[in-house]
């Protein structure tokens, strides 16, 4: 859920009651996934499902009590999970999964193509096979799909990303010359490759830093240079990848509230960076509100976006705006311009 | 299979009222699907009141037909092919329903575990909103029959793509229909609002936006529009299927070549020495003016968006030329420096 999700309508107990059509279309997939699976334990169903056990158990209940007219036992769906293990039968009318819906297709057929162009996928082959049989199996669902595309830029002749990657199949530890641009300034750190991820159009490297103590996100393109070391790249076990389901930056609790209000012209910083709220004015702009442990990347945003946007708070990053910019105007004041040939 | 516990007799239908609950529903919905699937033969209406018993409470016969013709439609929005068909040919004023099982059913088809775990990958390469639930739900379909994918073959390579643009649902399905629709636009740069009127073609994703490419009809010319401009609601204009898409239609390189940028031109900056290392990396020329400061030339195309980045450097960085550059660092300096009318604008 984006943060922008806090300001709609919330049921109660935080999550909206699910509809019976949704819980319908779990069902009607979940009867032939059991069954082909007996005595599969409720703790993998309800991973499988992305439900609580509990759910899995009320729906084996409702599962229980629906079945063939008639409504005699011979007619019903069998159902036993009392062991924790859970055992289907008597499911033949519906043993076999729904086809495919036009958005179930599209979002596979769309992201199989994404994937077939991208660098360095072993399994290029596995891919076009999957999307041979896909299109076959689905028909007149995936006719559209075509009008529906993602390009991953493909970072061909991308060095640093064939070498990510070689350190990653071959499980060692690399070192990077990286540059943070929030802070402009290049740092040397020792890194156990976790992934290779295509995120928002860039291709990061996540892993293990030795320097942080932690999981970092390396976006390639800020990577001066990569060497391959001779040492084991194993991460510690503890290393989670993040969860970049809210983007790349994960903002913490502890980090410093900062309020901006934003022009028209600037409204798009509310789609880049995770925000904690969003209120429109009438002008076309907005007042956001974000959480960041360091705000030298927020004074470059700010003289970037000049009188398309300025600090609320905290007042101490409004005057190093201010201070900032205010030297700067002074080195153009004593300095004309000049022809780039006479330098 | 394992001895099962249920209540003796017949299973008495929950207690039903016609306002039902969410479950009841759901109840009453698997009930339908299943004695249409069961059926040979299509059923007439009072026939399924009579197999499903949680009709069989209604409060009358129109609380029944409302409730069923509701019934129909939620399941042919599932995408469950319920037909209507005539069920006794020699009284053919009473239609009978029946769900088709070869056009229910999934076709089998089977996947090899590497395949699997491609379709996997591509599963989750959908992150929130609009297309991750249809993905995994797609997922668990094709896993439905009993294969385990091996995710083995895959070296931690992890596309994502994401759908934050609230407009994305809306459009896309007026893509995939060909239905009009019109929205409010902000346009890049004079971030000038207005309604747009449009025949959707299709919508890439590129360099990390959402685009859509259509054909605006008060403009009479084809557009693109990033998704990301859009604000408010998108409303349809039309029925589905009332356009036709130029069958050589080519979003990517329509977006592309809308986006493309002019010749490079050469800039002259001073740079502070330990500062502007993204500039440094690009710069063709370099040389050392003081101990303080270097001096660095380096080609760029468009002027605003330099300028921008150039800025964001603050005291770090000095534009010598060309003037165009070098004021437009300006105003963007000069602008940061306080701003009374966007406070007054919060303020209000």
């Amino acid at each position: 859920m984006s943060a922008k999700g806090q300001t709609g309508p919330q049921r109660q107990g935080g999550q909206p009651a699910e509809s019976a059509t949704t819980r319908l279309s779990r069902l009607l997939t979940m009867v032939p996934w059991l069954l082909n699976r007996q005595g599969v334990e409720i703790e993998e169903a309800a991973r499988e499902f992305d439900v609580t056990p509990a759910q899995i158990e009320t729906d084996l209940a409702l599962l229980f009590l629906c079945g063939t007219p008639g409504g005699y036992h011979g007619d019903l769906i069998e159902a036993e999970w009392e062991s924790g293990r859970v055992y289907l039968g008597n499911a033949d009318t519906i043993n076999r999964p729904l086809r495919l819906g036009v958005d179930e297709a599209l979002a596979l057929i769309v992201g199989l193509r994404a994937l077939a162009a991208v660098p360095g996928i072993g399994e290029r082959d596995a891919v076009v096979r999957a999307l041979a049989k896909l299109e076959a199996a689905t028909g007149s669902a995936s006719a559209g799909s075509s009008r529906i595309q993602v390009l991953i830029d493909e970072g061909t002749g991308n060095q640093t990303l064939a070498l990510a990657q070689e350190a990653l199949a071959a499980r060692r530890r690399v070192h990077l010359r990286y540059l943070v641009p929030g802070r402009d300034e290049t740092t040397e750190r020792d890194v156990d490759p976790m992934r290779v991820i295509n995120f928002d159009a860039h291709w990061y490297l996540e892993g293990w830093c030795h320097r942080a103590e932690d999981v970092r996100l390396f976006r390639l393109d800020r990577i001066e240079d990569l060497a391959i070391l001779d040492g084991d790249g194993t991460p510690p076990a503890t290393a989670q990848p993040r969860d970049l389901d809210s983007g790349v930056f994960t903002p913490q609790a502890q980090d410093q509230i900062v309020r901006l209000v934003l022009g028209p012209g600037a409204v798009w910083v509310s789609d880049y960076y995770p925000t904690e709220s969003i209120e429109r004015t009438q002008d076309g702009g907005a007042i956001i509100a974000l959480r960041t442990p360091d705000t030298a990347w927020l004074r470059r945003l700010m003289w970037r976006l000049g009188s398309a946007a300025e600090v609320l708070e905290p007042a101490e990053l409004a005057l190093q705006v201010q201070q900032g910019a205010r030297a700067a105007l002074e080195a153009y004041a004593g300095s004309a311009g000049s022809n780039p040939a006479s330098g | 299979m394992a001895p099962h516990v249920r209540p003796g007799g017949p299973v008495a239908s929950t207690p039903m009222s016609a306002k039902s609950n969410p479950a009841d529903k759901t109840e009453r919905l698997l009930n339908l699907v299943i004695c249409l699937l069961y059926t040979r033969k299509p059923l007439s209406k009072a026939k399924i009141r009579d197999a499903v018993p949680q009709y069989g409470t209604s409060a009358s016969d129109e609380a029944f037909d409302r409730m069923f013709e509701r019934d129909k439609d939620e399941l042919r929005d599932l995408g469950i092919p319920l037909v209507t068909e005539p069920f006794d040919v020699f009284f053919d004023d009473e239609p009978g329903y029946r769900i088709d099982r070869r056009e229910y059913a999934l076709p089998e088809i089977s996947f090899a575990p590497d395949e699997l775990a491609v379709l996997g990958l591509a599963s989750r390469a959908w992150t929130q909103a609009s297309l991750a639930g249809p993905a995994a739900q797609a997922l668990r379909k094709l896993e439905a029959a009993g294969v385990e994918r091996d995710d083995s073959s895959l070296i931690g390579i992890v596309p994502r793509v994401r759908t934050v643009e609230p407009s994305f649902g809306a459009v896309k399905d007026a893509v995939l229909q060909h239905t009009p629709v019109a929205f409010t636009y902000r346009t890049a740069g004079t971030g000038e609002v207005a309604t747009r009127h449009v025949q959707p073609w299709a919508i890439a994703s590129w360099h990390g936006h959402w685009y859509l490419t259509a054909f605006d009809t008060d403009r009479n010319a084809p557009r693109v529009f990033r998704l990301g401009r859009i604000e408010g609601e998108v409303t349809i204009e039309g029925k589905p299927s009332s356009y036709e898409v130029p069958a050589d239609h080519q979003p990517t390189a329509m977006i592309s070549t809308v986006a493309v940028d002019r010749d490079p031109r050469p800039a002259a900056l001073r740079v502070r020495v330990g500062a502007g290392h993204s500039l440094r990396r690009q710069a063709d020329t370099l040389v050392a003016v003081d101990d303080d400061w270097s001096r660095i030339v380096l080609d760029f195309t468009d002027t605003e968006a330099f300028a921008e980045e150039v800025a964001g450097f603050g005291p770090d960085v000095v534009v010598e030329s060309p003037a165009d550059l070098r004021e437009s660092v300006i105003r963007r300096l000069t602008g940061a420096l306080g701003h009374p009318r966007l406070t007054a604008e919060a303020s209000r």
